[in-house]
């Protein structure tokens, strides 16, 4: 989950040398090292497991992911759900009856809609005899309603599922006051009107000061920006780094809207208004406007900035996931296996942000694989600071054997491999639904680019973290 | 004594706590300074910013002592002469303390009044021209800032602070009877205002980081950081150096301005305090609060009150003048030095002299008051668990024994947890009067065994008494000695011996307590004589807050041991309170009622009758208010020798420290044994035997009293 930042960069310009230097780099990289693994691929060994069902996903969509209090500010999460779960149907084609379980993810609840993924699957027109549930493990949510599938599917209870996520940030959920709340309940029991008139002169003003949803974490009181800036300081990282981080998701991103390699965005008939078909809020930069930007959250001296930091979003995603054998038969192609997966978690107050560099070794050990084996790396991107933190982390040798209890680091992930299709920094993160689009993001980066192995990572409030492996499906 | 609400003692003397435990003390006092090599101080440059760092050698902690203050001018100059610098940072290379204070060694090697007062005027005049720097000091605190440290932080043009636990600032000279006398008087009220610098001063409170940005004591925060590429501690100290740097460069180019902005209520209160009427209403409200709660017994207050005053009223220069000169006056009374004499003594029952002990004592300790979230509350409270039977006793380490003070009772439970735990288990028994070695008694493992008295409230009573017998272990006592540690406390090992230490001191002033009721006083008169002595809390009261039970009981017990020299007044007293129900406080009534919300405390009236049965006749001889004082106090010195003659105590700190933080005893005195040196063991002699020939043997002087009494060298602190 990232943090509410007043002002999500609109005043940037969109382009510079900088960012078209930057956008060239990696590429340039990538496609000297894309002919490598391609070739290796057929030597290497597939993750089956022997007695396990494989999983697969058949495909997976989103809506665009737009920048809070824009085009979606006037809907319901569920609406963006609906409208994730509608393209689905229609890009996958697959019977509404054949579906077995939906699971959803979201942080911030609608309370009409506790369990929004009910409510989203009846008004996409799925059968009624489809049970949904909702899951919430902060930014990841969607992985956790994933996982939640392949479990269903690998035990053997359900051969089809439908996993996503739905965030809408444009809108959440602001109470009255626990002490207003709590007159107006005993309101609600009063008899009599004398009861009620005693009730009434315990009136005070400042119950009507509202209470908005919590950013900071219960746990410390910190909100994660805050944190992420003390995380950046813990390991040195610069502002200047993690502005040129920042510019490279936002130009990698651009480039992959312009090139349509964005592939699992549907469209999305805003009532009322147009048809949205992007994402609106990548905005590559110049470092030097970005050197203009003040602290957001350690002021007046902090590293992490509205332009260093995901923004708040509104968008929805949904993945189609079978037994392997339950795809087949049905005709599909699937796109990708979905193998083993770790959640780990840590101190949430110092570490917070440090998920994926727990969770990345961990995934690959149990997979019996290594970094080298992995084509396409996708990681949540929260800030640029928890980026370059982690792989700071993930190159200590010191912090390997005085955190993690390993004798030697994790490795860096060569940065070619990383994110080139832009990440949460640039294209959004609505903090129930970017699961999905990692997953998508790796698979499809698998078949374009070619390779066998996606690596999923992800950090998550509470001091959350979770890795998993996508095996790209042979051709 | 089980219960003992020194409510008074504890919330003036709290602060003694961070005192001791970043060690306010100095101990490296060395002569020998090489010319060149600088032992205290050094100082690097990093482009245009000098960053000096403070690192006394051989000690946890910074302390202002003669030779940093020598070589801290030295850097300075340097800085100031140099053309490459244009600012600088001032830093501790110790994680955990920025500067502690002033060397009290230094302080107390003074030996007149000039030299004391000379000693504050040389400080003065370093930080006069530190403040007066015309190239920027950023002063970049992490750990405590306190008395000397926080002058000298405040002379900067800048500070930073991280908002670390450790962090604090304060000047809590008052504790030690001082005031702050190198500039703080006069520098503190223009900072923080005069109301806030008055609290500060006068309390010698800690101020948190969060808390002194809010007052405008620092100027910026920085967060500690967790791990990175480097241990947290020291990467947070390389930030915080980062940080400075970073202000300091601005402050050089101007960019940053040292001006704060003040909010609205400081700004009124700022221009309230420019209107001469206001300040003289300040001065008079606090002087009142300051002479009501110290009874005229602490003099440092007032002189604090005053030399601010003078300050503000007479311009600097008097400040100044007037700082010094009763900082001196200060450091040479009686009061101050026992004070300091009690510092001393609870820094020394804050070590384990016994070593570590086989097993280590995990126990978080982190817990402080108020420095917890709920949250952190919530998973501290995870670790406890209530139960009725013994399931899990079996991988206990120690067991902690609390029942009620009956020695079958206490004998039941040791044998059914002896057939549950470990080998290696501790058996500790918290118990006020019981003797160990006779509930050990009954121990298959009698090295096993070991007392620990707590004092009620326990999170508020700093004491732990902790009675070994001649058969516990030296691991054991070790053992038991980090727990109480670790749990915070500060610690007096006594031998076992009815009533131990702690106990047996209190029980021959209660009887006297009672027979000077029994002759007539009032309750709320007795009250208010043993408070004006400077005890925390009035004799009476005490009483209804132990418990009359409570102290039947041990008046019983002990009585029954000790003989005529515990006797005086009549224990049946307390049992026909007993059998009244008058019980105290608990029972909502004893000497005095108590009613839950009232604070106001009436007389019992069904107390008439029964003192009215049991009354004796005073003897005019010996019933002026100072002989009534001096016949409690008397007695319980008395005792306190006799444990020290008796070998129960081992040292004469311990019973200092146990009976100010246990007992209640006048912290101005500085405890039995500092108040014999510091009044005359003759004197206190002589009035023990004018009573002697009122009363009889319950005062006679013991031998050991008897001695210092004769040969006036002989002191309990050479």
């Amino acid at each position: 989950m990232t943090t509410i930042l007043a002002y999500p960069f609109k005043n940037l310009p969109t382009t510079s040398k900088w960012a078209l230097r930057f956008a060239i780099r990696p590429l340039s990289c990538s496609s000297q090292l894309r002919a490598a693994p391609a070739v290796q691929t057929k030597t290497k060994k597939t993750l089956a497991k022997p007695n396990i069902r494989n999983v697969v996903v058949v495909d997976g969509v989103r809506t665009p992911f737009l920048l809070s209090g824009t085009s979606y500010k006037d809907l319901m999460p569920h609406d963006l759900a609906r409208a994730a779960l509608t393209g689905l149907l229609h890009r996958t084609s697959v019977p509404k009856e054949v579906v077995d379980y939906i699971i959803f993810g979201t942080v911030i609840q609608e309370v009409k809609t506790s369990n929004v993924a009910r409510e989203a699957a009846l008004g996409a027109g799925f059968s009624d005899k489809t049970p949904a549930h909702t899951v919430t493990m902060a930014c990841i949510s969607a992985n956790q309603a994933m996982t939640t599938g392949v479990g269903l599917i690998a035990s053997g209870q359900c051969d089809v599922i439908v996993a996503g996520g739905v965030e809408l940030m444009s809108d959440v959920p602001i109470r009255h006051s626990r002490k207003m709340r709590k007159l107006m309940l005993d309101l609600n029991k009063a008899k009599s009107m004398g009861q009620r008139l005693s009730l009434i002169s315990k009136f005070r003003l400042n119950f009507l000061a509202p209470e908005l949803p919590a950013v900071a974490e219960f746990s410390t009181s910190e909100t994660m920006g805050h944190s992420a800036d003390r995380l950046a300081a813990a390991f040195a990282v610069s502002r200047l780094e993690q502005d040129e981080y920042a510019l490279r998701s936002h130009s990698l991103a651009k480039k992959a809207q312009d090139e349509g390699l964005l592939s699992d965005i549907v469209p999305f008939k805003v009532p009322g208004k147009d048809t949205v078909t992007k994402d609106n809020g990548i905005r590559p930069s110049s470092l030097e406007q970005m050197a203009k930007l003040k602290p957001a959250f350690i002021k007046p001296y902090g590293t992490v900035t509205a332009a260093n930091s995901s923004f708040l979003t509104d968008g929805a995603s949904a993945i189609l996931i079978m037994a392997e054998e339950k795809a087949l038969a049905m005709g599909y192609k699937p796109k990708a296996y979905l193998r083993d997966f770790m959640y780990v978690s840590q101190d949430p107050k110092d570490q917070l942000l440090l998920g994926p560099t727990y969770a990345t070794p961990k995934v690959l050990e149990k997979a019996g694989l290594t970094m080298n084996d992995i084509d396409a790396f996708e990681f949540h991107e929260a800030f640029s600071g928890q980026i370059l933190a982690n792989f700071k982390a993930m190159d200590s040798d010191w912090f390997a054997e005085n955190y993690m209890g390993r004798k030697t680091k994790v490795g860096l992930p060569p940065l070619e491999k990383f994110n080139n299709w832009g990440g949460s920094l640039s294209l959004g993160h609505p903090f129930g639904a970017t699961g999905c689009r990692l997953v998508m993001a790796a698979a499809n980066r698998l078949r374009k680019e070619g390779g066998q192995y996606g690596l999923v990572a992800a950090c998550a409030a509470g001091g959350q973290g979770h890795a998993m492996i996508v095996e790209a499906y042979p051709k | 004594m089980v219960a003992c609400r020194a409510i008074g003692i504890l919330s003036r003397f709290s602060a003694f706590r961070i005192l001791r435990s970043r060690g306010y003390i100095c101990r490296n006092f060395t002569g020998s300074s090489a010319l060149l090599t600088r032992t205290h101080i050094n100082y690097g440059v990093k482009g245009d910013v000098a960053v000096v760092r403070i690192n006394s050698p051989n000690s946890k902690v910074n302390t202002l002592s003669k030779e940093l203050h020598s070589e801290f001018t030295e850097v300075m100059n340097e800085i100031w002469a140099s053309d490459q610098i244009r600012s600088a940072v001032l830093i501790s290379s110790k994680p955990g303390c920025f500067i502690a204070g002033a060397d009290i060694n230094m302080l107390s090697a003074c030996k007149t009044l000039q030299e004391v007062t000379q000693l504050s005027q040389e400080a003065q005049r370093i930080l006069e021209k530190l403040e007066k720097s015309p190239k920027p000091v950023v002063a970049a605190i992490n750990g405590s800032c306190l008395g000397g440290g926080l002058e000298l932080a405040i002379s900067c043009q800048y500070r930073i602070a991280t908002k670390d636990r450790k962090t604090v600032l304060g000047v809590p000279e008052v504790l030690l009877g001082a005031l702050p006398g190198a500039g703080g008087t006069q520098r503190l009220p223009k900072m923080v205002g005069v109301p806030a610098a008055l609290d500060m001063m006068l309390t010698g409170r800690n101020i948190r980081a969060d808390r002194a940005k809010k007052m405008g004591l620092v100027d910026q925060l920085v967060e500690p950081l967790g791990p990175g590429l480097k241990p947290p501690e020291e990467r947070t100290m390389e930030y915080l150096e980062e940080v400075a740097i970073t202000f300091a460069k601005g402050l050089a180019d101007k960019k940053i301005s040292p001006k704060r902005d003040k909010g609205l209520v400081e700004k009124l209160t700022a221009y309230a305090m420019t209107i001469p009427f206001v300040r003289q209403q300040v001065y008079k409200k606090v002087e009142e609060k300051v002479r009501k709660q110290t009874k005229g017994l602490y003099p440092a207050p007032l002189k604090i009150i005053d030399v601010v005053k003078t300050g503000i009223e007479q311009g600097s220069d008097a400040g100044y003048l007037s700082e010094s000169q009763k900082f001196g006056e200060l450091i040479m009374t009686k009061e101050s030095k026992a004070l300091m004499g009690l510092y001393h003594g609870q820094v020394l029952c804050k070590k384990n002299k016994f070593g570590a002990p086989q097993k280590d004592v995990k126990l978080n300790d982190k817990v402080k008051k108020k420095a917890l979230t709920s949250f952190e509350r919530d998973s501290i409270f995870s670790n406890l668990t209530g139960q009725l039977d013994y399931q899990g006793f079996e991988k206990a380490d120690m067991v902690i024994e609390a029942v009620f003070e009956d020695l079958s009772l206490k004998h039941r439970v040791l044998k059914e947890v002896e057939a549950v735990i470990p080998d290696h288990c501790i058996f500790a028994s918290n118990t006020s009067a019981l003797p160990i070695s006779e509930i050990a008694a009954v121990s298959k493992r009698p090295e096993k065994v070991i007392g620990m008295h707590y004092f009620s409230p326990v999170d508020k009573m700093q004491l732990l008494e902790i009675i070994t017998t001649e058969k516990t272990s030296r691991d054991t006592s070790a053992s038991a000695v980090a727990v109480g540690l670790k749990q915070g406390k500060v610690i007096i090992v006594v031998k076992d011996g009815p009533g131990f230490y702690t106990t047996r001191c209190l029980a021959p002033m209660m009887s006297e307590v009672i027979r000077i009721l029994q002759e007539g006083v009032d309750p709320k008169k007795l009250d208010s004589l043993t408070t004006s002595f400077g005890f925390p809390v009035g004799a009476a009261t005490l009483v209804d807050e132990v418990g009359v039970d409570v102290a039947k009981h041990v008046a019983e017990d002990l009585g029954k041991v000790f003989g005529e020299r515990f006797g005086g007044g009549n224990p049946e007293l307390l049992t026909q309170m007993v059998s009244k129900g008058f019980l105290g406080r608990k029972s909502g009534k004893g000497f005095y009622i108590y009613q839950e919300g009232v604070k106001r405390k009436d007389l019992n009236s069904d107390m008439d009758s029964i003192l009215a049965s049991l009354k004796l006749p005073p003897n005019s001889e010996v019933s002026s208010d100072e002989d009534i004082q001096f016949r409690l106090v008397t007695r319980f010195v008395n005792e306190a020798v006799m444990c020290l003659q008796e070998g129960i105590l081992a040292t004469p700190a311990e019973g200092d420290i146990g009976a100010v933080f246990g007992l209640g005893f006048p912290p101005c005195l500085g405890g039995p044994f500092r108040f014999v040196d510091l009044y005359g063991a003759q004197k206190i002699v002589d009035r023990l035997k004018k009573y002697e020939a009122a009363y009889g043997k319950q005062f006679t002087p013991c031998q050991l009293l008897a001695d210092h009494a004769n040969s006036p060298n002989k002191k309990f602190y050479q």
